[in-house]
C-alpha cells in the first residue's frame, strides 16, 4: 500500500535494523532449509515473502531483492523498472513522470539512503533483474547464498590447511579433508561457530 | 583535407582498425575530445519516411559542423526511422554518428545483437538511455519493456567491449570498439543526486555524457561543482545540451509537456520582452554556448533543435566555437547518386 511503503521509506533506518538482525537468522537455518530441501521450502517461504513484504514495501517478489541497497524503497514499483537510480523525467515537485500521482521511487530511495547506516550501497552499479526468478523467494536465495559464501571461505582455510600438510593428507586424508562436507552433516556446534564468522563479515563498513 | 577540417569521412577499411592507443574507438568524437579541443554535437531527428535521402537532407547541415551526430531512438516514445538504420546511412557516406539506444523498447536479446551489427558498420559512438515511458508517445498502448535500465546497459556494453562476452559469458570473438556514453539531466530533481548518478554512471561505464536542455545556468552551474568535488572532471567528458526556443508560448508548452525540461522564468520572460522571439531564442542558445565553455570541467556542447538542423548550424557557427576549425564542403558523397546504391 502506498501510505504504508511511504511511511517504511520515512523509517528506513529502523527496517535496515530488522533486516539486519533478520538475515543472519535466514542464513543460520539452512542446515535446516537442507534439510527440509530448499525446493520443497520455496513455496510456503516465498508465500509469507510476498504477504509480508506486499505489505511493507509494495513488493513485486523480483526475487532479487534489493531493498537494502536502494533506501528501503522497492525499485520495481518504478514504472520503468530502473534498479539503478531516477530517469530523467521526474517532476520538478518529486513526482513520477509516468504515474503523476506517485512520487519518484528513486526520489523515495535516496532519501531513505540518507537515513541509513549502510545507504551509500546505493551507488553500486546494479545488474538487470533475472526475469526467470521473478515469483521465487529472495530470502531462500540470500541464505543460500551467503551460506555458500560461507562455505566457500571455510574450504580456502582448508585447502591451506591440505597444502601446508601435503603428506599427511595423503596418508590420512581425514585429517586434511578437502571434501565439501554435506550441510545436513554438520554438527549444531560448527553451525553456530559459523554464525559468528558471519557477523565479523558484515561489520567492517 | 587539412586537418582542421570538420568533415573528416571515415575510411570504411578502417573503422575496423585497432583503435589508437587509449582510445576505445576510431570514432572522431572520442578522438577531439581527448585532444582536449571543445567538441560539438547534434541530433539527427528521424524520418517517418524510408527514403535515405530524408536522413542525407536532414544530416547535410550538421555534417559541416559537428564532430558527430546523434540519431535519435525513438524519442518521446514516438516511432520514426530506427537509429541504427540513420546510423548506418550516415556511415555509409563518412559522417560520424552515435547510435542512441533507449531501454524501452528493446530486450537484452535485441540490445546486445543491434551493438555488434552497429559496430560492424562503422558506428564508433554509443548513447545509453533509459527512454520516456511509452504514454507520452504517438502508441500509449505498447508493451514497455525497460529489460535494462541505462547503467546496467552501459555495464553490459562495457563487458562486450572489454571483456569480449555477452552478459550470457558467451564469447565474442571480435568486441565492439566504441565510445560509450549517457545522459544526464542536472536541472532536475532530484538535484542532489543528480551528481552521484553521474558517478554511477561512470562507474558503468560512460566515458561522454550528453546533457538534457540547460536553460539554468546556475543550477547547471552547482552540479558541475558537484562533479568536480567527486573527481570526475578528470574521468568523463561532458556535452552541455542546449538548443534554441522557438517562442515563450512554445517554452511554456515544452515545460508543462515534455517530460524532464526546465525553463526557468526569466529566460520566458526575456522572450516575452522581445520583438522577434525566435531571433531571440537564437541569441539566448549562442550566450548559453559562450558561457558553457567557460565552465571547468565542460568538455564540449550538445546542440538540439527538433528538425531544424540548419538553425543549429547557425548556430553553431555564430557562437565562435568552431575557432580556427571552418565549416567543412558539404560532403560530396552524400549527393543523391550515392542514397541510392
Ligand atoms: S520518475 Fe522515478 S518512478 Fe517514475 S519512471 Fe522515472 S525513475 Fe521511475
Amino acid at each position: 500500500m502506498y501510505t504504508v511503503r511511504r511511511f517504511v521509506v520515512r523509517h528506513s533506518r529502523f527496517f535496515e535494523w530488522v533486516y539486519e538482525c533478520f538475515e543472519p537468522m535466514l542464513v543460520f537455518l539452512d542446515p535446516v532449509w537442507s534439510r527440509f530441501g530448499y525446493n520443497r521450502m520455496e513455496r510456503p517461504v516465498a508465500f509469507a515473502e510476498r504477504h509480508i513484504k506486499g505489505l511493507l514495501f509494495d513488493c513485486q517478489m523480483c526475487g532479487q531483492c534489493v531493498l537494502s541497497s536502494t533506501g528501503m524503497s522497492c525499485p520495481m514499483n518504478c514504472p520503468k523498472n530502473l534498479r539503478n537510480g531516477p530517469c530523467g523525467g521526474v517532476r520538478e515537485n518529486g513526482h513520477c513522470e509516468v504515474k503523476p500521482a506517485m512520487k519518484c521511487v528513486w526520489v523515495d530511495a535516496w532519501e531513505g539512503a540518507s537515513r541509513m547506516k549502510g545507504g551509500d550501497k546505493i551507488s553500486i552499479v546494479q545488474p538487470p533483474v533475472d526475469r526467470s526468478l521473478e515469483g521465487s523467494s529472495s530470502w531462500l536465495r540470500v541464505a543460500r547464498e551467503r551460506a555458500e559464501e560461507k562455505r566457500a571461505t571455510r574450504d580456502a582455510a582448508r585447502e591451506a590447511m591440505a597444502e601446508a600438510f601435503s603428506e599427511a593428507r595423503e596418508e590420512e586424508p581425514a585429517a586434511a579433508p578437502l571434501a565439501t562436507e554435506p550441510p545436513n552433516a554438520q554438527p549444531m556446534q560448527e553451525a553456530e561457530e559459523s554464525t559468528s564468522v558471519l557477523t565479523v563479515e558484515k561489520t567492517p563498513s | 583535407m587539412s586537418n582542421d577540417a570538420l568533415f573528416d569521412p571515415i575510411d570504411p577499411l578502417k573503422v575496423h582498425a585497432t583503435p589508437p592507443e587509449g582510445h576505445s574507438s576510431n570514432s572522431r568524437l572520442e578522438r577531439v575530445l581527448r585532444q582536449g579541443r571543445f567538441a560539438v554535437t547534434s541530433e539527427l531527428n528521424p524520418p517517418d519516411s524510408a527514403n535515405p535521402e530524408d536522413v542525407y537532407d536532414a544530416a547535410r547541415p550538421l555534417s559541416e559542423v559537428v564532430d558527430a551526430i546523434n540519431a535519435t531512438d525513438a524519442s518521446g516514445a514516438n516511432c520514426h526511422m530506427s537509429s541504427l538504420g540513420i546510423c548506418s546511412l550516415l556511415t555509409r557516406v563518412g559522417y560520424s554518428s552515435v547510435l542512441q539506444i533507449s531501454c524501452r523498447d528493446r530486450n537484452r536479446i535485441a540490445i546486445q545483437g543491434d551493438v555488434l551489427g552497429a559496430a560492424a558498420v562503422g558506428v564508433g559512438n554509443i548513447l545509453c538511455l533509459t527512454g520516456d515511458g511509452v504514454g507520452v508517445g504517438d502508441q500509449p498502448g505498447a508493451k514497455p519493456v525497460f529489460d535494462f535500465d541505462s547503467i546496467s546497459l552501459l555495464r553490459t556494453l562495457r563487458t562486450m567491449r572489454d571483456e569480449k562476452m555477452f552478459l550470457s559469458g558467451r564469447r565474442i570473438t571480435q568486441g565492439p570498439r566504441i565510445f560509450l556514453g549517457a545522459a544526464e539531466n542536472p536541472c532536475i530533481p532530484p538535484y542532489e543526486v543528480r551528481a552521484d548518478r553521474l558517478q554511477k554512471k561512470v562507474e558503468a561505464g560512460a566515458q561522454f555524457i550528453q546533457t538534457n536542455y540547460i536553460y539554468d545556468v546556475p543550477r547547471f552551474e552547482k552540479f558541475m561543482q558537484r562533479v568536480r568535488d567527486l573527481g570526475l572532471e578528470d574521468k568523463v567528458f561532458i556535452l552541455a545540451g542546449v538548443g534554441p526556443l522557438a517562442s515563450a508560448r512554445a517554452a511554456r508548452w515544452m515545460r508543462a509537456n515534455v517530460p524532464g525540461i526546465h525553463v526557468p522564468d526569466h529566460v520566458i520572460e526575456r522572450l516575452e520582452g522581445a520583438e522577434k522571439q525566435g531571433a531571440e531564442g537564437k541569441k539566448i542558445c549562442i550566450e548559453l554556448i559562450q558561457q558553457m565553455r567557460e565552465i571547468k570541467g565542460v568538455s564540449g556542447v550538445h546542440v538540439m533543435a527538433y528538425r531544424r538542423e540548419e538553425l543549429v548550424s547557425e548556430i553553431i557557427q555564430d557562437s565562435g566555437v568552431l575557432e580556427g576549425r571552418h565549416a567543412a564542403p558539404r560532403g560530396r558523397r552524400a549527393r543523391k547518386s550515392e542514397a541510392t546504391d
